[in-house]
């Protein structure tokens, strides 16, 4: 029964496997699924294992009982333009009283009748925004989504529901959120013992009781802590202005994290020359000397950058980006003391790795191991830094 | 869902739930099998195993794990110990080991006569391998005490209920055997019984008001932690102690420091909304 839809949700990379498959089949015989609805949520139940994975089973089942392409794309676009939450707040009385006369029934049915008709036509979402004052939902500027929520009653289809992709948000391959960045983050783990003597060894008191003749003999000794120090400098402003909410979010999840022994953050703009700075607008400068100096060879490095910039601006004498700040020494040589300094270092490239094709990317990618700042990226950075030497 | 003879949950009166909960809960007690719940704090994922065990009128045993959690406590621990100690001072009879094995959380709920609920609280708290030591035990439900020759068989399997905040990844074996359900953040209509479950006294036109702001507020990206359930009681709470009136809410949402507690998200909503809708009074 049902065995293509297996093999969709296989083929969509749901991780499904036979196991779960006989257990579903076994809630189907004993009769415990009786209709679509609730086929959809226990067959998700049964067969899923991680929300990350709920949108794949969605266009799945969309793909198995539909048997039509999913409309995504236009949801996509309608849901791009609606996305300000303001629109909603900055209602006028006007609207808000237009809004309200209209039954949340027929608005529902309208909204579908639309979709469908989208779908059929495939044309793109200028149609929807376009309408402004005719369409309830142009000029409301609700969100599509608001209005299923909030219309939502409990027997709705199941094949709907699957239609909304709520879950698209949850997919890790699109996402990364603070706390996902924090998981990765506890990789970075290199456990010794350290501090007071509070942690009973029981191999060595048995050993010690014994030889004292079963006169017993604690010994103690000191507990593993995480011994980690983390260094991480990030690229800010300029082509980097499309990645600060990205960056925001790693700094934030590295800088909550309770587990480092010490965590050190600086900023630098376009490529490293002979200072860092404490602070985003660069003011507080500190030098790279002085930096090298001071901090030990096992800090772990994450170098956070588009490393994308004009072959001079990394190679040439006074190449900076910033005609005032005149280094006499080239950012290239800068880069390569860094990474002969540091025993660990990384660099994360938030921009697509496609794009890496770019000379200076190539340069920088040679004296830094490069990985994309998504959450796999992350997770094989944070390996690299852990390794042994 | 249709039953089949075994109890049915069919939700308690102080915890309000979706009807898929209802039936992955009805599923995983039918099969036989753990339930894995997951979702964002504040969703009731603890709450839940609660809830079914007063729903069924079953007795509840809550085992909490921490980071030093061992499986094997979940089982039995032999007290070592205490009988080196007894056998110093002499004080007590040390022939029969049976005296120093205690039965853990899971022990007990294999042990009892009559079906429990088991709630594994927090299980990604324990080390990386917890879940995989666990598996035959959750899948058997018995387990053996060689200290003892003993083996405690479970009378009944009791109902469990495992949460997890995805802090750690879950081993696949040990998901393979759990039916699995994300308790998504309630939607305005869920939230509106959770909220009168909390408040049964709040007049209509305040919470729809209040909804409908706290709603829109999620909706903000990039805010750092996005106010849950929690938050949303205080704010409540609030608002009717300061006795303010359902219209100024979403126009001037007060005592917003209760629903955003990061610095930095405050900050982005007053620097980036307040003023954007015209409005400067903040508490």
């Amino acid at each position: 029964m049902f065995t293509d839809f297996f093999y969709i949700l296989r083929k969509r990379k749901v991780p499904v496997s036979i196991t779960e498959w006989m257990t579903l089949m076994e809630s189907l015989a004993k009769g415990y699924i009786t209709n679509l609805d609730e086929f959809y949520f226990l067959a998700r139940a049964i067969l899923v294992k991680s929300e990350a994975y709920y949108d794949h089973y969605d266009v799945a089942f969309q793909e198995y009982f539909t048997g039509i392409e999913t409309p995504a794309e236009i949801l996509e676009q309608i849901l791009e333009w609606l996305k300000d939450p303001l629109n909603r707040m900055t209602l006028t009385e006007e609207e808000l009283a237009l809004f309200d006369s209209l039954d949340f029934d027929e608005l529902l049915k309208e909204l579908e009748k639309r979709l469908k008709e989208q779908t059929e036509q495939h044309d793109g979402g200028g149609y929807w925004i376009g309408r402004g004052g005719t369409s309830p939902f142009g000029h409301s500027g609700y969100h599509p989504a608001g209005i299923r929520i909030g219309g939502e009653s409990r027997g709705r289809h199941a094949i709907q529901i699957a239609g909304e992709r709520r879950f698209r948000n949850y997919r890790n391959d699109l996402t990364l959120d603070v706390r996902q960045v924090k998981i990765a983050l506890k990789g970075l783990r290199q456990l010794s013992r350290i501090g007071p003597e509070d942690e009973l060894d029981l191999e060595e008191t048995i050993e010690a009781t014994a030889k004292n003749a079963g006169e017993i003999d604690l010994i103690w000794r000191r507990s593993r802590k995480n011994a980690v120090k983390v260094l991480l400098l990030m690229d800010v402003g300029g082509s980097m202005e499309p990645f600060a909410l990205l960056c925001s979010q790693l700094f934030s999840a590295a800088h909550s994290s309770t587990h480092f022994k010490d965590f050190r953050y600086y900023y630098f703009h376009n490529c490293i020359y002979d200072n860092l700075y404490q602070d985003i607008e660069r003011q507080e400068a500190i030098s790279i000397d002085r930096l090298l100096r001071t901090l030990e060879p096992d800090y772990k490095l994450l170098l956070v950058g588009d490393a994308r910039m004009g072959s001079w601006e990394l190679m040439e004498r006074y190449g900076a980006i910033n005609y005032y700040e005149r280094n006499e020494t080239p950012g290239i040589v800068w880069l390569k003391r860094i990474a002969e300094h540091f025993t660990h270092c990384v660099w994360l490239n938030p921009d697509d790795p496609r794009f890496w094709i770019h000379p200076t990317i190539r340069v920088i990618g040679k004296l830094f191991p490069m990985f994309p700042l998504t959450l796999d990226g992350l997770g094989q950075a944070v390996k690299r830094l852990v390794v042994k030497k | 869902m249709k039953s089949d003879g075994f109890d049915q949950f069919k939700g308690s009166p102080d915890y309000v739930t979706s009807e898929p909960l209802r039936n992955a809960v009805n599923v995983a007690i039918a099969l036989g099998r753990p339930l894995l719940i997951r979702g964002e704090p504040g969703t009731g994922k603890t709450l839940l195993a609660h809830s079914i065990a007063r729903g069924l009128g079953k007795k509840l045993i809550v085992w909490n794990i921490k980071s030093t959690t061992k499986a094997q406590e979940g089982l039995y621990v032999y007290d070592t110990v205490q009988r080196l100690n007894d056998s110093r001072f002499g004080d007590r009879d040390v022939s029969d080991i049976k005296h120093y094995i205690q039965l853990g959380k899971l022990g007990q709920a294999f042990a009892s006569p009559e079906q429990l609920v088991l709630l594994i609280d927090e299980i990604d708290k324990a080390d990386i391998e917890f879940p995989n030591d666990l598996l035959n035990e959750l899948d058997e439900m018995s387990f053996y005490i060689p200290e003892t020759n003993e083996t405690i068989t479970a009378v009944h399997r009791p109902i469990t209920v495992i949460t997890s905040n995805a802090e750690k990844e879950l081993p696949d074996a040990f998901l393979r055997r759990c039916i699995f359900h994300y308790i998504e953040f309630p939607d305005p209509k869920l939230m509106e019984e959770i909220v009168q479950v909390h408040f049964p006294d709040i007049k209509n036109s305040l919470l729809r008001e209040v909804l409908k702001t706290f709603y829109s507020l999620r909706e903000i990206d990039e805010f750092r932690k996005k106010p849950s359930t929690g938050e949303l009681i205080d704010w409540i709470r609030a608002l009717i102690a300061g006795g303010i009136p359902h219209e100024s809410i979403s126009k001037e949402i007060p005592f917003i420091g209760t629903l955003l507690k990061k610095e930095t998200d405050y900050d982005y909503f007053v620097n980036n909304y307040m003023t954007r809708i015209g409005n400067r009074y903040v508490h």
